[in-house]
């Protein structure tokens, strides 16, 4: 096999066939990046899982004076009533990690420090928030064992989860993932029939080169590699160009537009983006390369 | 050399075979004219030979292989040791004619130094010492076929299938043609030559085997086109 030989009939053949070849490094670096931003957002909601987890608390609270709901019926809460709600959190470890309790003075310092800009501080006084507590589960998926222990008892006005909040936003991610990820597979779809028409078209405008090669006995592997080395390059210049986009997605548009201005939560880091170009570069080439291969099994028959 | 055993050759779609129930062996060393009108099977015969077509029966011998046991990916193996020469030349109209025949030698992996050695020798051999560097436009018919001849030649086969080469020639350029194919089969390759051309075939007076409707109807060892009728 004569390297030289070989690379220059992929170089003629690129050249030869470029607008084809600009088509095809065009829609492999756009699928590429819509399937690289997909998985992307997947690392993101694991990222965020992973951080927002770690702080979500299932919050209890307590019957305050004048709360409606039917278990507080018995008015506020009695210390009696607190005791046992905290020794029953208690008994339910490991599975509760941590227990804090709020009483109505820190829930109320809190509260004017939260809306310290707003009016509504002064009309709310210090006995209409509700005393609870902060409970720091193990595994923040298990809270229907804590709710189903907790809510509807006598002097609980309510058992709050935090992840109920944080799950619709993973869902509205997760949506957006998929239909990058959809949006991405078609665009792949589209790249596998234009691979294979290019090499329909670059097999028929060298078919004078290829018949001589048959007829001289060229092995089937020797032409066709100059026709999958095409089709490898150009996919392969085209997920490059899809790893571009990606870095500059994660330099720009998380990096420098959405964590400055959501700075409560975390943003995937750029191992994230490593573990994804690979990904990327081996998906194109290869897909590239087996629709190629493919092709030329039937248009370059011995 | 070539050895045909009741072979039939019957293309998809088609009422009547090509080839039907033909025998024939060609000796190594042999010179043969292969006559016949259109569709009489010529082309069918050289495209089994190639292993280009499979036959529908019978079993096809070339080289001393069984055609029909031959595996896909020993095909190249088989037609490096044949040459082949068209009608239309089948040359490469942007290659010069040295890298027209180096083309045969490069595409099967052979280094450059043999080729750069092998090249001018066969270039001399048809004739066309100090055109190396002609595109296929700059030459005559002639030329262009002998630059075929040299590319089907290069590699020394023990084999050279030639699908009417005069076909395209003027008589005067035929006949060099034919010296050359003589001189090749002079040095011990195998000549098989399918043609329309009596007066070549008249001159020669070698084996002459005829086709009509996919049978052999004649098979003369020094013999002429066709019979006076």
């Amino acid at each position: 096999m004569r390297a030289q030989f070989v690379a220059s009939e992929v170089g003629n053949g690129l050249r030869r066939n470029l607008t084809m070849t600009l088509a095809v490094i065009i829609t492999v670096a756009v699928s590429l990046t819509l399937f690289g931003v997909s998985l992307l957002v997947r690392a993101q909601v694991d990222t965020m899982k992973d951080f927002w987890y770690d702080k979500v608390e299932v919050s209890i609270f307590l019957c305050a004076k004048g709360s409606d709901t039917p278990s507080c019926a018995g008015g506020a809460v009695t210390p009696a009533q607190r005791d046992q709600i905290k020794a029953d959190l208690e008994s339910l470890r490991p599975l509760v990690l941590d227990i804090y309790y709020e009483s109505q003075g820190e829930a109320y310092a809190r509260f004017q420090e939260q809306f310290a800009n707003s009016p509504i501080v002064d009309s709310v006084n210090e006995s209409a928030l509700p005393e609870s507590f902060r409970v720091k589960l193990a595994d923040p998926t298990q809270y229907d064992v804590v709710a189903s222990a907790f809510s509807g008892r006598p002097g609980i006005e309510q058992v709050n989860d935090q992840r109920q909040v944080l799950d619709k936003f993973f869902r509205l991610l997760g949506g957006l993932q998929a239909i990058a990820l959809i949006i991405a597979v078609v665009m792949l779809i589209v790249t596998v029939l234009l691979v294979v028409n290019t090499m329909r078209v670059a097999a028929f405008s060298r078919r004078r080169e290829t018949g001589i090669m048959r007829l001289v006995g060229a092995s089937n592997l020797y032409i066709q590699l100059p026709f999958l080395l095409e089709a490898a390059v150009s996919a392969g210049i085209g997920a490059i160009l899809a790893v571009g986009g990606l870095i500059l997605a994660k330099g720009i548009v998380i990096d420098q537009i959405l964590a400055p201005s959501f700075q409560f939560t975390a943003f995937v880091g750029w191992d994230a983006v490593l573990g994804i170009a690979p990904i990327l570069i081996l998906v194109g080439i290869g897909l590239s390369g087996i629709a190629a291969f493919l092709t030329l099994r039937k248009y370059l028959r011995v | 050399m070539i050895l045909f055993d009741t072979v039939t050759k019957l293309y998809p779609n088609q009422s009547r075979p090509a080839l039907e129930e033909a025998s024939l062996e060609i000796e190594k060393g042999e010179f043969v004219f292969l006559v016949g009108p259109s569709g009489s099977g010529k082309s069918t015969f050289l495209r089994l030979v190639l292993r280009e077509e499979r036959p529908t029966a019978g079993n096809v011998w070339v080289l001393g292989k069984d055609l029909s046991r031959l595996s896909n990916w020993k095909i190249p193996t088989l037609r490096r040791e044949i040459g082949t020469v068209f009608q239309d030349f089948r040359l490469l109209p942007n290659k010069s004619v040295f890298e027209n025949v180096a083309f045969a030698l490069e595409v099967i992996g052979k280094p450059k130094a043999l080729i750069n050695k092998v090249v001018p020798e066969v270039l001399e051999v048809v004739g066309l010492e100090g055109k190396e560097e002609r595109r296929p436009d700059e030459l005559s018919g002639g030329e262009q076929q002998r630059v075929a001849i040299a590319r089907a030649f290069v590699n020394r086969p023990k084999l050279l299938i030639a699908d009417e080469p005069t076909g395209n020639l003027d008589p005067g350029t035929s006949v060099g043609i034919m010296k050359l194919l003589d001189r090749i089969n002079r040095l011990g390759t195998t000549v098989v030559m399918s043609t329309h051309d009596a007066q070549i075939v008249d001159q020669m007076r070698r084996r002459v085997v005829e086709l009509e409707n996919g049978h052999v109807v004649r098979d003369q060892s020094r013999g002429v086109y066709g019979y006076a009728r």
